[in-house]
């Protein structure tokens, strides 16, 4: 019995974590659109990450690679491209000081990546342009640095620069790997030029406009990068495109396998469960005999002392399978309590298959476990059952 | 000759036990007519339980053959047998061998469970109950009640579903004198209302409240007679 709810409560904990754990993981991920492409400096191997990934300096993308892709003529359906510079920074204003990532942006930057404006204002196309010595600071490097006091028109220092703030994004919370919130934006010329001293870009997102023409953007914009860097074959390429969706398919199906893994553990926890069902209903056989020859001395016959005991069998699997099913939900109920209270979105998610897991996979194991004792119980003659001691 | 309610011919029964067989019963032939009450006597190990067991539908003679009201049992199967063992016959145990833990009213409903005709269950059980007595313990459990209660319930049970025959294996043999009594008495009073009775016991005494009786020794029938003085239970007399 305790075999059962605890097999049960797992596979259903197990399962009910996993869609919690990847709507966690996703809602992340989608929060980045599925009509972006990215790109970024380096070669990479099919799926995995490029070298600038691990922190190693790759100059090959420029500034007017960004621009060459904003022509139609390169790459259709283009409906935004944003050139990025990124670094680590540390920003101070008065006495007080913060480290945090710089983005150097230029182009149509909340429409590809997203995010509102809480206090005064955004940079205009004019000011993303040029080196203006203006910044916009997420949510949580305003708080660092200025408390209670208003950001707005401050003069701060970044590294060894003064900019103005002119506004402060509202927060996001954490966005797929990225947290929005930690980060300080200026126009990309200002972070590489002033700030750094680079002619570099970090990566370069394309926005097309529906995702279905993603894999011929993808395709059109390696094309036109690789005749900008006079580059013969796929296998010289010093950039990698990358789409989104590619990243969200990767995530779904490393979760997925995850959990039908952790699942599968479980249900075999439930197989041992069983194995102990069977041996309660063997010792219940045995125990009574004697009952078991009167009922049949009475008049029952081997077919219903065999459904006597197989229904026996299955009441106590499904009970032990109910009473699983609400302690898996229970504890899942718990975790997602929990996890919201740290600030992350967590879907309490129970699914029909987990209940039907529950209930199908209890009964059956009483079916399975319970018929060989049941039938045990049946093929007993009355008398001997009778004169059992 | 009328048909009997019980019919036997050449019956035997042979245990078999690895290499060693065990003959039982041997040669046993006789008729007991519907209504009668008869006790089947013999010391332990004579093969009067075996006996029995075959004239209840528990077990198969190895030879010979069983008519029961006109059935040949050996063109029934087991399922037959189970059906026959509920509808007409009534069992009565030393051991009484009810439910523990269940109600008096339920220990009596059990034959109805495995019967067709489940209509009024509750009804039929407590009138079997009445009309032995125990109208006031219906909803006693079996491990609260005395023994003569027991058996009293275990004929209750034997009785509702209206057998024709009803067999009791030493009925008396757990219980004290008085309470034997009782239920010698109730079974004499059914035997007048015309139900066949078959009385196992090993005892003279108690074999004598029968009209005839069959003596078993070593696995044969070695007297049947009718009984000259037959005993009548009366309530508040002892058995000895």
């Amino acid at each position: 019995m305790l075999g059962i709810i605890i097999g049960v409560g797992a596979v259903v904990l197990i399962m009910s974590l996993g869609a919690g754990a990847q709507s966690l993981i996703l809602g992340q991920l989608e929060g980045f659109g599925s009509d972006l492409i990215g790109v970024l400096p380096g070669q990479s191997d099919e799926k995995g990450p490029p070298a600038s990934v691990f922190g190693v300096k790759v100059t090959s993308l420029k500034l007017d690679d960004a621009e060459a892709l904003r022509q139609e003529k390169n790459v259709s359906h283009t409906a935004a491209v944003v050139a990025y510079y990124q670094a680590s920074v540390s920003l101070s204003w008065r006495d007080q000081s913060y480290d945090s990532t710089l983005y150097g942006i230029n182009g149509e930057y909340l429409q590809v990546d997203g995010g509102e404006v809480e206090t005064g204002r955004f940079f205009s196309d004019e000011e993303l342009d040029s080196n203006l010595r203006l910044v916009v600071l997420g949510s949580t490097v305003a708080t660092e640095l200025f408390g209670g006091n208003d950001p707005i028109g401050q003069k701060i220092k970044v590294k060894n620069q003064t900019a103005a703030v002119i506004g402060v994004m509202k927060e996001r919370g954490q966005v797929g790997f990225q947290n929005y919130d930690d980060l300080v934006l200026t126009p990309l010329l200002f972070a590489q030029k002033e700030i750094a001293g680079v002619n570099y870009l970090s990566a370069i997102r394309v926005k097309v406009d529906n995702a279905d023409n993603i894999d011929e953007s993808m395709e059109m914009v390696a094309q036109t990068l690789r005749e900008r860097h006079d580059l013969d074959s796929p296998a010289d390429d010093d950039f990698s495109v990358r789409s989104f969706r590619d990243a969200l398919d990767l995530v779904t199906s490393i979760t997925d396998a995850l959990r039908y893994f952790l699942a599968v553990m479980a249900a075999l926890s439930l197989l041992v469960g069983g194995i102990g069902i069977m041996n309660i209903m063997l010792v219940s056989v045995t125990e009574r005999t004697r009952e078991i020859g009167l009922r049949k001395a009475l008049g029952a016959t081997n077919r219903q002392v065999l459904s006597q005991f197989l229904f026996e069998a299955i009441a106590l699997t499904l009970i032990g399978g109910l009473i699983g099913l609400l302690a898996g939900s229970l504890f899942s109920y718990l975790t997602a309590i929990v996890v919201r209270s740290l600030g992350y979105r967590w879907d309490f998610v129970i699914s029909a298959f987990s209940i039907f897991i529950a209930i199908g996979l209890s009964t059956f194991i009483g079916i399975v476990f319970g018929y060989y004792p049941a039938r045990r119980a049946s093929r007993l003659s009355p008398i001997d059952a009778l004169r059992y001691e | 000759m009328p048909q009997a309610l019980i019919e036997l011919k050449q019956l035997g029964k042979t245990y078999v036990s690895g290499d060693l067989e065990t003959e039982v019963l041997k040669d046993i032939d006789f008729r007991i007519e519907k209504g009668e009450f008869v006790s089947i006597m013999g010391p332990s190990g004579s093969g009067k339980s075996t006996l029995m067991h075959i004239l209840g539908l528990l077990e198969r003679p190895t030879s010979g053959s069983y008519h029961f009201a006109g059935k040949n049992i050996n063109n029934l199967d087991d399922e037959d047998l189970a059906h026959l063992r509920n509808r007409e016959i009534g069992f009565v145990f030393q051991a009484f061998n009810l439910l523990a833990r269940t109600s008096v009213l339920d220990n009596v409903k059990l034959p109805l469970i495995y019967s067709q005709d489940k209509r009024k269950m509750d009804e039929r059980a407590r009138k079997v109950l009445k009309s032995v007595g125990l109208d006031h313990r219906l909803n006693y459990y079996t491990n609260q009640i005395s023994g003569g209660e027991k058996q009293r319930v275990a004929i209750a049970r034997a009785l509702v579903n209206e057998p024709a025959v009803i067999f009791a294996d030493e009925p008396t043999g757990n219980l004290d004198s008085k309470s034997g009594v009782q239920v010698m008495q109730i079974l004499q009073d059914l035997n007048a209302q015309g139900k066949t009775i078959i009385l196992v016991t090993h005892e003279t005494f108690t074999a004598e409240h029968a009209q005839r009786i069959i003596r078993v020794h070593d696995g044969r029938i070695i007297g049947d007679d009718q009984v000259k003085k037959r005993r009548f239970a009366v309530d508040g007399e002892t058995l000895k």
